[in-house]
């Protein structure tokens, strides 16, 4: 390996310069629908972080003195977006689910994250045995579609848990723990053309061990496609944890999350239109503004992958 | 030929892992005795040993394995038939859904795609790109029901008519009726096909606006051949390439849309049988139809692979 640098090898490595802060966020700025991105989710965050101050009512308490068993319009009553079908606050409930929501798609993305770094990091970098049984267990979970197996594992645990109901650490757990393959296969393409770089090479020349080359060398100069793909896969983990609680294997009632919002709003479609509506103007708005935002990124810090 | 050889493997690891979680997930094929009061632990031990729960788990992934070689995938409890019956019985319906499902993607994804390209940055252009992108970010369960709000619930008002479709099941009447089985396709083709459709246009239009810039554009151009001719000809053949892959690794959100749209539309096909077989611990069934879905994936992977190699013969597979 060690004689297989190019001669003519370009001697200031393009990363160096492509991600200087300034430069990104120059780049980053033209992107309007991006920058609209980030204050809409800027938005999103503050319901979710304030939810406890913002919110008009309890998003778990019926309004007893208005609410007569039929879920309220909006308006009616100081309920700005109307009530649902047990006279709840919607909008309180959908600040509430914003925490659900947020929480899950980032804790779900960091675990991904982890272990697809790590696993493409030591496929890449090892190659080898290390590398065949790595990418081996990657195309297994690759070739089974995501939700029904994701739908398989919720409802086996739910069925075993004596609660009946899944914790939100193991809707996290799950999600993060089978969504990480596409994160390895990334980290490793990056790792295995890294590797062969000359600054791997000196560091490997001056005696800097495997772990040390790994995270301070070669890890860094990934950083910029991760960085993309795990903001893109925190819209995705937003829409199949709301899949997931929708179809009722994900957050449990009375927990508002949009997704198990929409799924009691199912049967009182023909009467209360406001219910089904708005928990999936939050989903599509978070998810519309954070793909934006993976999209300006893009454009900023790897103008060159598209 | 070899990549033919390399699936089998790539199906028995997908088997194994398979197996070893969805019979290590806690719970397991007895969850629901567990919870039941008049089950002692007894029984519990009874029940292990004549299913055989208590051998260890090579040892009965090796049966299975067996089993399923035979094309007996076991007996799906939820159902009351054996599993391998049972998905086959809704596999018409649930082709019915995909096939023009995956049509209505690939034809609209593609003319959008091109339209989008040869004007870029264009009005139309955005219009598209913006649609795209709004669809790529649409929760597929929540564009359901805002199908059927507007379709079904109010149906929509314009010339004096009224129209409706219906939101639930595959036909109204017990015989053949085109028109009808036609209107009971409409909302789930559109919800199905809405994320590929999203997809295809965009890998359309960035493909073909990679082929625009080409070399062998500019020389067609230049012989004096029209544009029409240059865009189809040499153009579009070269830009469709990329997209096979596309579409190949679309393929499982595809199938896994389908156990979504067919559980909100009452679809009788075999993503709603699985739905319903969730809350019911059928291992048996829901590990057959995990399996029937990799095997799928697995097998169209391989074929846009070869597709590919076809295609382009600059791509060579060793």
């Amino acid at each position: 390996m060690a004689a297989s640098v190019p001669f003519n090898a370009p001697i200031i490595a393009e990363e160096e310069f492509a991600l200087s802060k300034n430069t990104v966020w120059k780049r980053f700025r033209r992107h309007r629908l991006a920058l609209a991105g980030i204050v809409a989710l800027g938005l999103m965050v503050l319901f979710a972080v304030f939810a406890q101050q913002l919110a008009p009512y309890d998003p778990n308490a019926i309004d007893n003195v208005h609410w007569q068993g039929t879920p309220l319009a909006p308006g009616v009553a100081h309920h700005v977006l109307g009530t649902d079908e047990v006279g709840r606050d919607l909008l309180s409930r959908l600040m509430y689910g914003a925490r659900v929501s947020l929480t899950v798609g980032i804790a779900a993305t960091l675990m991904e994250i982890i272990i697809g770094t790590v696993l493409g990091a030591i496929s890449g970098y090892y190659g080898g045995w290390v590398d065949w049984v790595i990418m081996r267990i990657t195309d297994v979970f690759l070739s089974i579609p995501l939700l029904p197996l994701l739908l398989v594992l919720t409802a086996i645990v739910s069925a075993s848990s004596s609660k009946a109901s899944l914790s939100f650490g193991v809707i996290v757990i799950i999600i993060g723990g089978l969504s990480w393959p596409p994160v390895a296969r990334l980290v490793r393409a990056q790792f295995l053309s890294l590797r062969e770089r000359e600054y791997t090479e000196a560091a490997r020349a001056l005696g800097n061990n495997d772990l040390r080359i790994i995270f301070r060398h070669l890890l860094p100069n990934a950083m910029a496609p991760i960085i993309v793909q795990a903001t893109l896969d925190v819209a995705n983990v937003i829409i199949v944890e709301s899949t997931l609680s929708f179809l009722g294997f994900g957050i449990q009632p009375p927990t508002a999350s949009w997704g198990n919002m929409l799924s009691n709003a199912i049967s009182n479609l023909q009467v209360a239109w406001w219910a089904a509506v708005f928990p999936g103007l939050c989903i599509l708005i978070t998810v519309l503004s954070i793909n934006y935002m993976g999209d300006g990124l893009r454009d900023a810090l790897d103008p060159n992958t598209r | 030929m070899r990549r033919t050889l390399q699936a089998v493997p790539l199906l028995i690891l997908i088997s194994m892992i398979l197996f070893i979680i969805l019979n290590n997930a806690p719970g397991g094929p007895l969850a629901p005795y567990l919870q039941n009061p008049h089950i002692t632990p007894a029984d519990i031990e009874r029940l292990k040993h004549n299913l055989g729960l208590d051998r260890p788990i090579y040892f009965r992934y090796f049966v299975w394995l067996g089993q399923v070689i035979r094309g007996d995938f076991g007996y799906s409890t939820s159902n009351s038939q054996p599993v391998l019956q049972a998905i086959l019985e809704r596999l018409p319906a649930t082709l019915e859904l995909q096939v023009s499902a995956f049509l209505l993607a690939l034809t609209l994804g593609l003319a959008a795609g091109i339209f989008a390209a040869v004007r870029p940055y264009s009005l139309a252009d955005y219009f598209i790109t913006t649609l795209a992108f709004f669809g790529q970010s649409m929760p597929v369960f929540w564009f359901a029901l805002m199908m059927q709000l507007a379709f079904a619930v109010h149906g929509i008002h314009g010339f004096g008519y009224e129209f409706r479709l219906p939101s639930a099941g595959i036909s109204t009447y017990d015989t053949f009726n085109f028109s009808d089985r036609l209107s009971h396709l409409i909302l789930p083709t559109i919800v199905l096909g809405l994320l590929q459709l999203a997809l295809y246009s965009r890998f359309m239009r960035s493909s073909m606006l990679e082929v625009i810039k080409t070399d062998y554009m500019r020389t067609a151009s230049a012989k004096g051949l029209d544009g029409r001719t240059v865009l189809f000809k040499h153009g579009l053949k070269n830009a469709m390439i990329p997209i096979v892959t596309v579409v190949a690794l679309a393929l499982p959100g595809l199938l896994g849309g389908a156990v979504v749209t067919e559980t909100i539309f009452a679809w009788p096909g075999s993503g709603r049988m699985f739905f319903n077989a969730l809350g019911q611990s059928d291992i048996a069934l829901l590990m057959g139809y995990l399996l029937v879905l990799a095997t799928l994936v697995v097998f169209s992977n391989l074929l846009a692979d070869v597709t590919y190699a076809w295609l382009d013969p600059r791509v060579k597979y060793d």
